[in-house]
């Protein structure tokens, strides 16, 4: 396919080329002060998580930011950069965690189960991807959303029926390789005081797969094949005109946020031991992925590391806030409803109404501008 | 000299990041036909659209019958007199050939007389009466859209290109049909491609290029000095019909 | 030749025939027709196809203002569940005042009833659309992406507000007592509810099809379907018509939602985007912006769902994706395109 040299190559600012971080960020830099300070607090606060708190919840909340900044980000190569919403983003999570679950529930807590789980779900899922892509992208990008609704809900409720695979509404609960077990010392002491033990090389596991596939999708959007998805997404018309095949750019662009989403989900998985609908594969997670992204702030990248650290910590503390404004108004009708720890979603949700009228970037946009 | 009864001076206009009109002042006097001639992408086009509301002029005023219309809303503009015959046709495929006339029709049926005289100018639709508009040939699409221009009496006609892509019968009998409208006293800014038409037509004629009015004249002298015409349209005309 | 004079009846060419589209209308017989064996024996294929075009008037009911708010403003609105669950709640403001007639013996009070709830959800869910049209839609004209997004947040919203208002656990809710139980026509059985959800479905579509072919409005919105601005420029105000055709759907919505919502005799905040997956494939298979495609692919859907989940009932809930999958391999625009521009 012939390259037309008319798009821009270079994004504004931050070509400090040579520089060996500007490298790993494929030079798209956070281009704001407060959103490097910010982004290097997540990255180290992820990094020494395990030796910062102390107890599993902490440990489980920053492995599931990790999963979800992959998850996030990959969704984000879609809806941010190529302009298409997609609703079957956790069936390619779940296919991920399915796949995982299955090979190390039936063939044994070997690594070898993994890879071919985690290989037979990425092939899975390119093709589901393919598939999708080439029925409805065709025609128009709206039939795309309305398409991925109908194949992942299609998609959930296979996975509840095929019980006997999947293990049906109950899901399926695992072992992992001993590396991985938290019985597993790698170090006969502690070290700093912690247990350097199979559950902490899995949060590292963990933490370095999420890394790398981050500067990875970086890189992606950041290359000529992200420009020219870009490109489409700001004038459709004109990149096929340039002779760009529209229809091969934004399936291919689906491709690639599956199998990105696909090993979210494996990831998630392992550390959970356990895969189910309800951790991987439900509308409801979707929503949150809708969320994240648009919060933390559409085609920017970054935008799934803000958004995905902050849903999940408003997850865990702010419903603790809410029930005690909740109980304080007892007594007044509906008004403590409203602010019940579980209508905490009612409130992101108008956080996310607005966040699409007024601060198109989300977070990472409003940071950016705030500097200009 | 009356005011004339369309107005444009200083019109600029944007369709996204692009500049397409660069103030553009014209006018088009009653009981005539003007003629806006130019080339592919001169922004005639542009000027009818705009005049009718469908692009927004980011600066300069559209004067109507004397009233300032530049900021008015297409329904506004179509009501105040103004009838439209886009380049595309805009048929409505999917509704008859009576559905299409009913619907042009704003303030009731069409009376007997006025139906008779347009059917008497495109003929064909009266066959085609009840068939949906989809089925009519290219020519009688065009038929249809200028007869629904004229469904009811209009102050003024914007035309945009009736002949284009029409066999040369088809080009002779709409040239009769604007013929007619002309002896009728129909006001008419009509855009045109096909030189040949044009010069048997027009009154008064406009030249744009690059957005902006590059002559303005009678079309009698324009189509007799063949110097001026070379130098505004950029072509020896062979006159094809 | 003159233009001045009618010309006399001499067609030199023969008349364009007009050429109706009748292959998906005989899907449905075919499809009904082939199901009949691999049935096997005949009642039961009755009942499940009665079933079958109970469901698919639901679906319709849910459907036909979604396809036509798009069709005619280019607006997707993936909120459009909301309606449905809104009426569906809805119908408790008069089933609670009115609870002595759901007991009633009289199948007349009965449906009054069902009329009475029908009325207040197209109330109550008119009005909450104009308002979503006005606060949610109305700035993301022209922006697909926009319109997904911000009309799923308005989704999210709502659902919450529902469960802040009505508690967040279903709610039972019987059907009136001789709506109940089922009509038996010798080996036939047929649900009295089914019969009267087939009746009203086609009512509405009939109104439907008089309201868009024999009026003004109705010329007006097909017009506007196919090119809303040769609308405005013929001088009529589409912004005006297109907040009734929203408001409409969602009234629309609404009645579907009380249907559904006694069909399932369940609410839940979540029903309506259970069945927005339905309203998809739907609009989708009938061609965006159809109305008559939608009643034909709700059928379609519905008659496929109930024969699939009788023969094998693992298969019943994809196949719908089968159904689409196919549809668009055969007219990738949908049974019915809708022209336009």
């Amino acid at each position: 396919m012939s390259r037309s040299p008319a798009f821009p190559l270079s994004a504004d600012g931050g070509r400090t080329s040579g520089s060996l971080l500007a490298g790993f960020l494929s030079s798209d830099l956070p281009r704001s002060k407060v959103l490097t300070v910010i982004l290097l607090a997540i990255l180290l606060a992820l990094a020494a998580t395990p030796f910062l708190f102390s107890g599993s919840l902490p440990l489980s909340t920053a492995a599931k930011i990790c999963v979800f900044i992959v998850l996030v980000a990959s969704y984000d190569l879609l809806l941010g950069y190529t302009g298409i919403v997609s609703f079957a983003h956790t069936m390619f999570f779940g296919i991920g965690g399915y796949g995982v679950a299955i090979t190390l529930e039936r063939f044994g807590a070997t690594w070898i189960s993994i890879a071919t789980g985690l290989f037979v779900a990425l092939f899975l899922s390119a093709l589901l991807a393919i598939a999708i892509g080439l029925l409805s992208l065709r025609v128009r990008a709206i039939f795309f959303s309305m398409i991925t609704l109908a194949v992942a809900s299609a998609m959930a409720v296979l996975a509840s029926q095929l019980s006997t695979i999947t293990g049906g509404e109950d899901g399926l609960s695992f072992q992992l390789p001993v590396e991985l077990r938290p019985a597993f010392r790698l170090l006969p002491e502690p070290v700093l005081g912690v247990a350097i033990n199979g559950r902490l090389i899995a949060y590292y596991l963990l933490f370095f797969v999420a890394l790398l596939m981050f500067l990875l999708l970086l890189r992606i959007v950041n290359s000529p094949f992200g420009r020219v998805l870009q490109a489409i997404r700001e004038n459709e018309f004109r990149a096929e005109a340039l002779g760009y095949r529209v229809v091969a750019y934004r399936t291919m662009a689906s491709v690639v946020s599956a199998l990105a989403a696909t090993v979210a989900g494996a990831l998630m998985a392992l550390w959970l031991r356990y895969n189910g609908p309800d951790t991987t594969l439900s509308f409801s997670i979707m929503i949150d992925i809708l969320l994240m992204v648009v919060i933390g702030g559409m085609g920017t990248m970054y935008g799934s590391v803000i958004g995905a650290t902050l849903f999940l910590l408003a997850q865990s503390y702010l419903q603790v806030l809410m029930d005690a404004g909740s109980k304080t108004l007892a007594g007044i009708p509906v008004l403590p409803n409203l602010i019940h720890p579980d209508r905490w979603l009612l409130w992101l949700g108008a956080l996310f109404v607005i966040s699409v009228y007024a601060f198109p970037g989300g977070i990472v946009g409003r940071l950016r501008q705030a500097e200009q | 000299m009356a005011e004339p009864l369309l107005h444009l001076s200083g019109v600029h206009t944007h369709i996204g990041p692009y500049h397409i009109l660069h103030g553009v002042d014209f006018a088009a006097p009653a009981g005539q036909l003007t003629m806006l001639l130019g080339r592919n992408g001169a922004g005639k086009t542009t000027t009818l659209r705009t005049i009718m509301g469908l692009w927004q002029a980011s600066s300069g005023t559209i004067r109507f019958d004397g009233n300032d219309i530049t900021k008015n809303g297409t329904p506004d503009i179509a009501c105040a007199g103004i009838g439209y015959v886009p380049e595309s046709m805009g048929i409505f495929a999917g509704l008859t050939v009576r559905e299409n006339i009913v619907l042009a029709a704003r303030s009731g049926p069409v009376d007997s007389a006025r139906l008779d005289w347009m059917l008497g100018l495109f003929p064909a639709l009266r066959r085609f009466w009840n068939l949906p508009a989809g089925n009519l040939s290219g020519g009688q699409k065009q038929m249809l859209a200028i007869a629904r221009a004229i469904a009811e009496p209009r102050r003024l006609l914007l035309i945009d290109e009736p002949t284009k892509g029409l066999a040369p019968v088809m080009v002779r009998s709409m040239i009769e049909a604007f013929k007619a409208l002309k002896e009728a006293g129909e006001t008419i800014l009509l855009v045109e491609q096909n030189f040949h038409a044009a010069s048997v037509l027009g009154d008064t004629v406009i030249v744009m290029d690059d957005g902006r009015v590059v002559h303005s004249g009678i079309m009698s002298e324009l189509v007799a000095d063949k110097n001026l015409q070379r130098r505004l349209l950029g072509l020896s005309l062979d006159t094809h019909q | 030749m003159t233009g001045t004079t009618v010309e006399p009846s001499a067609p030199s060419e023969p008349l364009p025939r007009t050429r109706t589209d009748w292959l998906p209308l005989l899907l449905v017989p075919a499809l009904a027709l082939l199901a009949l064996p691999l049935v096997g024996s005949g009642s039961t294929w009755a009942t499940l196809t009665v079933a079958g075009l109970a469901m698919g008037m639901m679906i319709f009911l849910m459907a036909s203002g979604l396809t036509l708010v798009f069709g005619l403003m280019d607006i997707i609105n993936f909120g459009h569940g909301v309606f449905i669950s809104l009426g569906a709640y809805a119908s408790l403001l008069v089933l609670g005042p009115l609870a002595g007639w759901a007991q009633s013996d009289s199948v007349w009070l009965n449906l009054a009833l069902l009329l009475f709830c029908i009325l207040a959800a197209m109330g109550v869910t008119g009005t909450v659309g104009a308002v979503f049209e006005r606060i949610i839609v109305r700035p993301v004209y022209g922006s697909h992406l926009k319109q997904i997004l911000v009309t799923m947040g308005g989704l999210i919203v709502a659902e919450q507000a529902i469960h802040a208002i009505w508690g967040a656990s279903p709610i039972p809710i019987p059907l009136p007592a001789t709506l109940r139980g089922a009509l038996i026509i010798g080996d036939v059985v047929m649900e009295r509810y089914r019969l009267v959800a087939v009746g009203i479905g086609l009512v509405v579509f009939v109104g439907m099809q008089l309201l868009l072919n024999r009026t003004r409005i109705g010329l007006l919105i097909r017009a506007g379907v196919e090119n809303p601005e040769m609308v405005e420029a013929l001088g009529y105000r589409i912004r005006r018509l297109f907040v009734s055709v929203f408001v409409a759907g969602s009234a629309l919505a609404g009645l579907g939602g009380v249907m559904w919502a006694f069909y399932r005799q369940t609410l839940t905040a979540g029903m309506g985007m259970e069945v927005m997956v339905l309203v998809f494939i739907v609009i989708i298979i009938g061609g965006l912006g159809s109305v008559g495609g939608c009643f034909v692919g709700s059928v379609l859907v519905a008659l496929v769902a109930n024969y699939v989940g009788f023969i094998e009932p693992k298969l019943a809930l994809i196949s719908n994706i089968l159904v689409m999958a196919l549809v668009l391999i055969w007219r990738p625009q949908g049974l019915f395109p809708v022209a336009r521009r």
